[in-house]
């Protein structure tokens, strides 16, 4: 049976601004949801709502037609962050941080470590410092860290931006792979177009707060609804 | 002078190569009773700069404030309020603790509370406002989130302590007031640098002096080591 994950009506105000503005959508498992918008459109609200981060100020979030906090949020999702945050540890421990926190033992722990490690092709870096790497390798890590959970809801905030191509194509991969293995629900926040268009199942612009559209990507890129975001994918609209 | 200053090393190195008891006694007594003056502020002050350094509550930054002011406190004005506390007549004088190592101790923890608090809760504030994002959106619960910023802020932690307790070890003022600086029983290494230079033995103050500098730099070189390992 499919996993469904819905936002009704989320308002969310920073000191007077409005970040969102009474956003509804849904999503379910086994595809790729974009977010795309320019900078300050409040993908990265929205996610750390879904990630059970910040509260609503209005509304709510259902995962299963059923009611969810942020407490509950926290336990079924998890967010990779587009700034790349490491312990100060060694690779295996940042990827086993989630794991221990769950109550995992030591044998389950180590072979999903090594799984998630081998899956955005960093095995081998078990006893590196997190903090040394490049940065395209600690993103990697952080891939690994949050697939090593296998949540129900991966939420992905930009996660190849400022990344070489090599490192963005490995980081593609796993994301893909991840969800045929596991078959979870995927948001990925990204302005990014071609990223968008060669991952996604479902397109949906968001704008000022607001959802101005939600399409299959063809048709988003090929004939948008809305005016703004035909300007958006023309390159038009200010980051 | 500088003959003095000379003969006083000397002095030094022959007193702790020959052994003797009673510059032995004096040290190991000192640092008995400033280690567990460290260890028994710990308890208190680590959960109060947690509080302070991890959660936001209305009065922090009074509180906060306090304790930074409180960094300042003449360690004689500390060491006479409590003997007020502690004396015969005073409100804690039926505890019989005036005049006891234990009293020293708690005089002690009291005077480094404040360096622990505002120390740690500094480290503390200091980590990456990220990585607690991070920890809960790996599905940590706030204890777990605060075990975690702890661990990343384990040296700034050590710092604080190993700093709490060099002030507490090279501190006279509490020592002398609560200890009375009794032979054998509350004389520490402070308080017998002051009777041996009121007694005019400058180079066996010297000496003295120089121990207790030998350790507080020991114990700093150490954590450097160690931190670098």
């Amino acid at each position: 049976m499919p996993t469904y994950l819905q936002m009704k009506n989320i308002s969310k105000t920073y000191e007077r601004i409005k970040a969102l503005d009474s956003v509804s959508l849904s999503a379910t498992d086994g595809g790729i949801v974009s977010l795309v918008g320019v900078n300050g459109s409040g993908k990265t609200t929205l996610l750390r709502i879904m990630a059970g981060l910040e509260e609503p100020d209005y509304g709510e979030v259902l995962f299963d037609d059923r009611k969810c906090e942020p407490q509950d949020l926290r336990q079924i999702s998890t967010m990779v962050f587009q700034k790349n945050v490491m312990f100060n540890r060694k690779v295996c421990d940042n990827v086993a941080f989630g794991l221990r926190v769950r109550g995992y033992n030591k044998d389950e722990t180590a072979i999903r470590v090594s799984d998630a490690l081998e899956s955005v092709r960093l095995d081998g870096f078990e006893n590196r410092k997190a903090r040394k790497l490049s940065g395209g390798e600690q993103q990697r890590v952080a891939l690994a860290r949050a697939f090593a959970i296998e949540p129900k809801i991966l939420l992905l905030d930009e996660p190849t931006a400022n990344l070489d191509p090599s490192n963005a194509i490995i980081i593609e991969r796993a994301i893909s792979a991840i969800i045929k293995r596991n078959s979870c629900i995927v948001i990925l926040a990204t302005h990014n177009l071609h990223q968008a268009k060669r991952l996604s199942d479902s397109i949906i612009h968001i704008n000022s707060g607001k959802i101005l559209e939600v399409a299959d990507p063809k048709e988003f890129f090929a004939n948008p609804k809305h005016e703004i975001s035909n300007r958006f994918i023309k390159g038009e609209l200010q980051f | 002078m500088f003959e003095t200053i000379l003969e006083g090393f000397y002095q030094a190195f022959v007193l702790i190569l020959s052994g003797d008891p009673e510059v032995f006694s004096v040290t190991l007594r000192s640092i008995y009773i400033s280690g567990f003056a460290t260890l028994l502020s710990s308890l208190w002050s680590l959960p109060i700069a947690i509080l302070l350094g991890l959660s936001s509550f209305p009065g922090k930054r009074l509180l906060r404030g306090s304790f930074n002011a409180m960094l300042g406190i003449p360690t004689v004005v500390l060491g006479l309020i409590l003997y007020l506390l502690l004396s015969r007549s005073g409100p804690l004088g039926i505890f019989r603790l005036l005049y006891t190592p234990l009293s020293i101790s708690i005089g002690q923890a009291i005077l480094i509370t404040p360096i622990i608090v505002s120390f740690t809760s500094s480290a503390l504030e200091s980590t990456d406002i990220d990585l607690r994002d991070l920890a809960r959106t790996l599905g940590a619960s706030n204890s777990q989130m605060h075990l975690a910023i702890m661990r990343e802020s384990a040296w700034g932690v050590v710092l604080s302590i190993i700093a709490a307790f060099n002030r507490a070890f090279a501190e006279l003022g509490v020592a002398m007031m609560l200890g009375g600086n009794i032979r054998y029983v509350t004389r520490v290494l402070t308080t017998s640098i002051a009777l041996e230079t009121a007694r005019g033995e400058i180079a066996f103050s010297l000496a003295l002096a120089v121990i207790l500098m030998i350790i507080v730099f020991s114990v700093t070189l150490l954590l450097n080591y160690l931190r670098r390992t």
